[in-house]
């Protein structure tokens, strides 16, 4: 797998460490517990397509968000996390 | 004795260059060129393996990667190499080989006597016996057995003298294969400018151009390849490996091993093998194709082989692999073996032609020889001991020989596209898979297509140089066409996948699976492919099935009366060839498996006795070892220093983290469950931060260094985790907030000073820094500088005594330590290790990692009221949760032994009832105390103290009697702290 | 046919030509009083329970392929009951007892080989772990017991226990009664065994859809047609979160992430134990046919590929020949994958529904080979019950949101990391 960091270009995989799913909202601190818990203990795990947070680790550490596919491991593309694709 | 060296021919040796090897103990003389397997045939050696479980003889199959049964160990010593294909194996001076899987020899090998009982070790025998007698029984005494018989060849267990080494290679086009179509796509992609890397298995390219007898474009087929290899090796942008097998295909990445010196005795300073990662924009598989065997009675005999190696081992190495061979086919290709073997002068006894009507074309090859032809026959059964003697037809006709060279027709080498995503596809008229539509990306030419004429297999290889060469933007004409001979091409044969009869007939020659094993299987149940392979074993052993896949899943098809493609396909795993798990690992291994991290005062701490002890990859001093002291003495002795005077110790490793921006402080409030937007510049404070689901996850000191700058320290363990904690939360839910996160724990060297002592030792040597209680107080920050070096001092407590903690620029640290050191020296400054550091936050009830195990909480932890209620924060929304909160669950207590016997870390707090109710986490030897303490998560700790229980450790049958107390052993007020 | 050495020596005089089916090739019925989906080793095992200690004989395991064809036939096949948290202990120990007497009681020979498992220390403070953990099983009624350096070199051979290594090894613990067992013979096995006890095992039959009765789940929709029970069991671990969907079910605390597994060629007896290295994550045993079986961490991304990629094999290879210098010259000859449910704690889920008339098997991590009986064994009485039996009353599907979670490792909810 090459990731497209938008910082260093296409990198290998060896140099990401994977974050976790994207698709999930996230709550506000102060959001009831049920949020959270959905939050943090439930996931669509898609087979397909998907969106996943994953750190540039060994270069510029960026945190982005990748759309890859799960069974074939294409990339469709990343862009920094926190921003708009 | 049936082979031998021809008196002329071989392209591939040189005869004025003789060469000297010792196979089985015997000596043996072959040629520059040779491999181990033609060698040992020119020497007329006919065993040179034993099978997997019937250890029945056998000999050599193939000329190829694909050899099911030449299995042999390679060297000896640190060097033996178990289960070396003897084809595979270039011969050199001096090499040394032996036999495997066979006692007391490979001629006479007692387990053969497996052989007699065949019928008895059918497929999944072993499912079906063994079960009887007392537990323990297969364990003990039929496993080993078992064990012993399997298994092949033997392992040295001394440690692999070689290195390895790996490389990456990135390129426009990537040719697999360097055969006829493999060099044409190089030379033409190349042509164009393109990068070509092309790699091919063998020891120098030309595929089958090298067992050619005939000539391309006025050149012998050899020389030919031999100038296309060395026209593609001068061009500057093309890479050339011969040696190289592309083993695998991982999400666009090739990895591919070239054997850089396993062609000579020992690799001297070259690295034995190199693993190589291909990341081409295009590719071109051409990996030709494996010729398939057919299935007969007594087709495992040795003497029997595949046509085309027949051919080879006379037109490459000048060896005759028999005196009387029979040929056995389904097709027209194998007659070019008959041409080829007549034309050395090797008798050709009978061609053996299982379709009825041959063409005219073979007819008259046959014609030349004189041998007799017979058609719509088959061979269903062979006759000799060690060696081939004689076959027999089916309808009753012997005939005598000791060869046999049998072709089914050929199976593409699929493995690359496969495991590209690409679905073989069957052909009926090639009784074979062929590729399928192939991934992006790639290009088929030659073989692995199906078969062709050689001019053909030249064009479309050329055509698929340019076609990938074009897709990645170089132009090209189309290139000249490369003429060859084009006689006896491998027609469709007639699909036989077996000749009926009596006695075994196998299917995988290594794992002695055999047709009636695949129909005892398809019996059973077990019709999948994949159920068939699991049974029987089929394919599996180390040749991974290259010649019998198909064949048996053809027969399985045939006892299920399906078609073969319904019977499906068997998935192809990497690697296509067996890699060295030497090359895999590369040079990161052993001392160099992880980096060691040292401190600036590393140095220092060997020069002074330090024992070491590994903090994840930091090295860090233990103690200090003085003459004749046990490691208790020593921390005991550096504790009592430091209660008493002054110690000081290295804290370095301890994670370190700038926070800088201006939303740093609130940034912060967020991640510490305690406030930090009011904290002041030139202010330290405590903190402790929660995962997102309540759990503590880390704790340490935070320094408000500027308005809008903050050092962060984290424990060493957790100093990545907690990194990666605040990047990706502000990076995913605070991207507005205005902070930068910089890991600065290797910028900064740390030293504690701590001890009463400590304001004397630091007050007169460090300028700038006013040390009085008023200036700089408890969790006060200041800077100055120490012989001119800018130094930052916090006065910082984990010994609980009075102590400031001195940090500088990494490369300062030794020269500041030093300063440290020699001004103590008066006050009696003692360093001190991670156990004495251990002892004294012991004795202080403040908690580390074997506290902060990812399952406690504030409230475990005794914390709840330090958390804040006046802010949300990471953690805060789900800490309290019922179960979290549950006041029986293990919290923090102190304990002391009754008994005066040290309490073992890992020790469970039981009651009477024998029942564990908490356990120990850090223990130590009390200096202030004199007395065995420890901390322990105990259930409803903290309403438990004074009860007595036994800190039970049945590892060692052990129990120490315990009471329950205060974590806070020693000034539970902090008055000393500040002092 | 009782398999026994007399009945093999009377098949070897007949040509073999007399051996039954292992399972019969059996046709969907319309309707049964039970489903189990998933011909893996839990979901077979499930359905041999409930038949023998239930008494639902009249049940069917569907499966979309071929039984035994997921995480059953591709793990590195250890047997252990070496937790620390008790829920899993003695839920696992429970299976290790299952193993004890499987062969036996299955007539089979699953070739359960209780050859022992080490882990090895290389710091003082993991032999304190690893003490915690062993003192935890022995409280527990489980076998564990520490090792010197000393034993460890001498169980061990060509293991580099020098102080050159990276990581120097100081010791290990060991679970003498753990092991290794030929996977695939363990799903034969069971299907053979619930299959004589009116099992019907269905192949080739995929689940495509959920039949409702108002909340209720009463059947499956599948490639081989409508079949209909009042009780639907799902154990399909790898592709739970697939599955569950079709029930309506978007979301659950499960990620399918791929581990790879690698098996070298075949070599004469070389190391007969499981060993563990401590200062990364590789296991190795070797195989009654001589390969040597390596396995490690989980490529660390969500994938149902069942391949793996090359950082992970590197780096298993690359801990591999540290710990042993001597493999360096092996060779490996297959490596593949298999894709696990990865739950937000590393511990399963056994449980009943979460919608009426289904019960739900996961959440197995890489830990599910060895759980199989106790798997099947649990499940069954769940099913039959309506409720968990007390071994797997900690594997509910609710402990997450109310923090009840079983987190060994101590990550939290990052399935990667388990």
């Amino acid at each position: 797998m090459l990731i497209p960091c938008p910082h260093c270009g296409l990198r290998d995989l060896a140099e990401f460490t994977y974050v976790g799913d994207a698709t999930r909202n996230r709550p506000i601190l102060d959001a009831p517990e049920g949020d959270w818990a959905d939050y943090l203990y439930l996931r669509t795990n898609p087979m397909g397509r998907h969106a996943e947070h994953w750190q540039h680790t060994a270069g510029c550490r960026s945190v982005l968000t990748v759309r890859r596919d799960t069974v074939t491991h294409e990339i469709f593309g990343a862009t920094m996390a926190g921003t708009q694709a | 004795m049936s082979g031998y060296r021809l008196d002329q021919g071989g392209t591939g040796i040189d005869r004025s260059r003789p060469l000297r090897f010792t196979f089985d103990g015997r000596r043996f003389d072959g040629y520059e060129g040779d491999t181990l397997a033609s060698a040992l045939m020119a020497e007329g050696v006919d065993v040179l393996a034993r099978s997997f479980k019937y250890h029945r003889p056998r000999g050599i199959v193939s000329a190829g990667s694909e050899e099911p049964s030449a299995l042999v160990t390679l060297r000896d010593g640190a060097r033996s190499e178990p289960n070396a294909k003897a084809p595979m194996i270039p011969l050199w001076d001096g090499l040394v080989a032996s036999g495997q899987n066979a006692w007391p020899s490979l001629r006479f090998d007692a387990m053969a006597v497996n052989g007699l009982a065949g019928p008895l070790f059918g497929a999944g025998f072993y499912y079906k016996t063994f079960m009887g007698g007392p537990r323990g029984t297969w364990t003990k005494f039929f496993e080993p057995i078992i064990r012993r018989a399997a298994g092949m060849g033997k392992a040295s267990l001394a440690p692999d003298p070689d290195r390895y080494e790996t490389a990456h290679l990135h390129c426009d086009v990537l040719v697999i294969g360097a055969g006829p179509a493999g060099l044409a796509a190089a030379r033409a992609a190349a042509g164009t400018g393109a990068r070509v890397v092309i790699a091919d298995e063998g020891e120098r390219f030309g595929g089958h151009l090298l067992s050619d007898a005939g000539e391309i474009e006025g050149q012998p087929s050899a020389a030919f390849a031999a100038a296309a290899q060395a026209d593609l090796a001068a061009l500057p942008w093309v890479t050339a490996l011969p040696r190289t097998t592309v083993y695998g295909h991982y999400d666009g990445q090739f990895a591919a091993v070239e054997r850089v010196a396993d062609h000579v005795a020992a690799p001297g300073r070259a690295p034995r093998q190199r693993h190589w990662l291909i990341r081409p924009l295009q590719i071109v598989l051409a990996a030709g194709a494996t010729e398939r065997p057919i299935v007969f009675p007594g087709n495992d005999r040795p003497g029997v082989m595949l046509a085309e190696a027949a051919r080879t081992y006379a037109t490459r190495w000048g060896v005759a692999p028999g005196r009387r061979v029979v040929v056995f086919t389904t097709h027209d290709g194998a007659y070019r073996t008959v041409r080829d073997l007549h034309a050395a002068g090797v008798g050709i006894a009978a061609v053996i032609d299982a379709r009825p009507q041959v063409s005219a074309e073979a007819c008259a090859v046959v014609a030349a020889t004189g041998a007799r032809h017979k058609t719509g026959a088959t061979v269903c059964a062979t006759r000799g001991r060690s060696r081939l003697t004689g076959i027999t037809l089916t309808g009753g006709l012997r005939i005598d020989c000791d060869t046999l060279a049998v072709s089914g027709g050929w199976m593409p080498n699929l493995h690359l596209t496969s495991q590209g995503g690409g679905k073989p596809v069957w052909s009926e008229d090639q009784a074979s898979f062929l590729p399928g539509t192939l991934p992006d990306r790639w290009q088929i030419a030659g073989s692995v297509g199906g078969l062709g004429a050689l001019t053909e297999t030249f064009a479309q290889g050329a055509e698929a140089g340019i076609r990938a060469a074009a897709a990645c933007d170089f132009d090209a004409a189309p290139a000249e066409p490369t003429l060859a001979r084009d006689d006896l091409v491998p027609t469709d044969p007639l699909p036989l996948w077996r000749v009926p009869g009596k006695g075994k007939a196998f299917v995988d020659l290594q794992h002695d699976v055999t047709a009636d094993d695949v129909m005892l299987a398809q019996r059973e149940g077990f019709e999948a492919v994949e159920h068939l392979k699991r049974y029987t074993t089929l394919g599996m052993a180390a040749d991974q099935g290259k010649t019998s896949n198909l064949n048996g899943l053809a027969l399985m098809a045939e006892a299920r009366g399906i078609p073969v493609p319904q019977a499906g396909t068997t998935r192809y795993r990497p690697p296509y060839t067996p890699v060295a798990l030497g090359a895999l690992a590369g040079a990161e291994t052993g001392a160099h498996l992880a980096p060691v991290r040292r401190t600036p005062m590393h140095d220092w701490h060997a020069a002074h006795g330090a024992l070491w002890v590994a903090a994840g990859q930091w090295m860090r001093p233990r103690a200090y070892l003085r003459d004749g002291e046990t490691i208790r003495d020593a921390y005991i002795r550096e504790a009592r220093a430091v209660r008493a005077g002054v110690g000081i110790v290295d804290v370095s490793p301890l994670g370190k983290i700038e926070v800088a921006g201006p939303d740093a402080a609130e940034f912060l409030n967020r991640v510490y469950v305690n406030g930090f937007a009011r904290l002041p510049v030139g202010r330290a404070r405590y903190g402790i931060m929660l995962r997102e689901d309540g759990i503590v996850l880390d704790d340490g000191t935070t320094w408000r260094l500027e308005e809008h700058r903050f050092l962060m320290t984290t424990t060493t363990a957790n100093a990545g985790r907690v990194l990666t904690h605040l990047e990706v939360l502000l990076a995913t839910a605070w991207p507005d907030l205005r902070v930068r996160l910089t890991s600065v724990t290797e910028q900064w060297a740390g030293m504690a000073v701590a001890g009463p002592k400590s304001r004397d030792v630091l007050a007169g040597l460090i300028a700038d820094v006013d040390f009085a209680t008023h200036t700089l107080p408890f969790m006060g920050i200041a800077r100055g500088t120490l012989g001119g070096v800018p130094v930052t001092v916090a006065r910082l407590s984990f010994s609980g005594e009075l102590a400031y903690e001195v940090f500088c620029g990494a490369h300062h640290g030794a020269g500041v330590w030093a300063a440290i050191m020699a001004a103590g020296e008066a006050h009696g400054i003692v360093p001190y290790g991670t156990e004495a550091l251990g002892a004294l936050r012991i004795e202080k009830g403040h908690i580390s990692g074997a506290e902060l195990d990812g399952r406690t909480t504030v409230h475990d932890l005794g914390f709840a009221g330090f958390a804040s209620t006046k802010k949300a924060y990471v953690g805060s929304a789900m800490m309290h949760r019922p179960a979290l909160t549950d006041g029986a669950r293990p919290r923090l207590v102190g304990l002391r032994s009754r008994s005066g016997a040290p309490i073992r870390p890992g020790a469970h707090l039981v009651g009477s009832d024998g029942r564990p109710q908490g356990h120990v986490t850090s223990t130590t030897f009390s200096p202030e105390l004199d007395a065995e303490i420890a901390l322990a998560l105990l259930r409803n700790g903290p309403d438990r103290m004074g009860e007595h229980l036994d800190a039970a450790y049945p590892l060692k049958d052990e129990s120490v009697p315990v009471e329950v107390v205060s974590p806070h052993f020693v000034d539970p007020e902090g008055d000393r702290l500040r002092a | 046919m009782r398999h026994s050495v007399f009945s093999l020596v009377a098949n070897a005089l007949t040509g073999n030509a007399r051996w039954p089916r292992q399972w019969r090739a059996a046709t969907p019925k319309p309707a049964y009083d039970a489903i189990v989906v998933g011909g893996g080793g839990h979901g077979l095992t499930t359905a041999y329970y409930l038949a023998k200690e239930h008494g639902l004989t009249n049940i069917a395991v569907v499966e979309k392929g071929w039984i035994g064809g997921g995480n059953v036939g591709r793990n590195t096949t250890i047997i252990r009951s070496n937790y620390m948290l008790p829920e899993n202990s003695r839920f696992y120990e429970l299976g290790m007892k299952l193993w004890e007497e499987m062969s036996q009681e299955l007539n089979y020979n699953v070739m359960f080989s209780q050859r022992g498992v080490i882990n090895l220390a290389h710091t003082s403070a993991q032999m304190d772990a690893f003490a915690r953990r062993g003192n935890a099983m022995r409280l527990e009624g489980i076998d564990a017991e520490l090792m010197t350096r000393e034993e460890v070199a001498a169980r061990l051979p060509g293991l580099d226990v020098s102080d050159r290594a990276r990581f120097p090894i100081v010791g290990g613990m060991i679970q003498p009664r753990a092991g290794t067992a030929r996977h695939d013979a363990v799903a034969w096995g069971y299907a053979r065994a619930a299959d004589k006890l009116g099992v019907d095992i269905l192949e080739n039959c995929g689940v495509t859809g959920f039949i409702r009765d108002g909340d209720r789940i009463v059947g499956v929709e599948t490639t081989r047609g409508a079949i209909r029970a009042p009780k639907v069991g799902v154990a399909v671990a790898g592709h739970t979160s697939e599955l569950m969907r079709l029930a309506g079910l978007d979301r659950l605390p499960i990620e399918s992430h791929v581990l790879q597994a690698f098996v070298s060629e075949p070599l004469k007896p070389l190391i007969d134990t499981v060993v563990t290295f401590g200062a990364g994550h590789l296991y190795i045993s070797q195989s009654d046919k001589g390969g040597l079986v390596f396995g490690g961490d989980i490529d660390g991304y969500n994938s149902y590929a069942q391949r793996g990629n090359m950082p992970v094999i590197r780096h298993v290879a690359a801990e591999a020949v540290s710990m042993f210098p001597n493999l360096a010259r092996l060779r490996l000859l297959r490596h593949w994958g298999g894709v696990m449910d990865m739950s937000m704690d590393g511990s399963p889920i056994i449980d009943v529904g979460p919608v009426p008339g289904l019960y739900l098997n996961a959440g197995w991590c890489y830990g599910g080979f060895k759980a199989t009986p106790a798997s099947g064994f649990c499940f069954a009485h769940t099913i039959a019950r309506d409720e968990p039996h007390a071994l797997n009353a900690a594997f509910r599907l609710d402990r997450f949101a109310a923090g009840r979670t079983l987190d060994e490792k101590g990550i939290g909810p990052s399935p990667q990391l388990h």
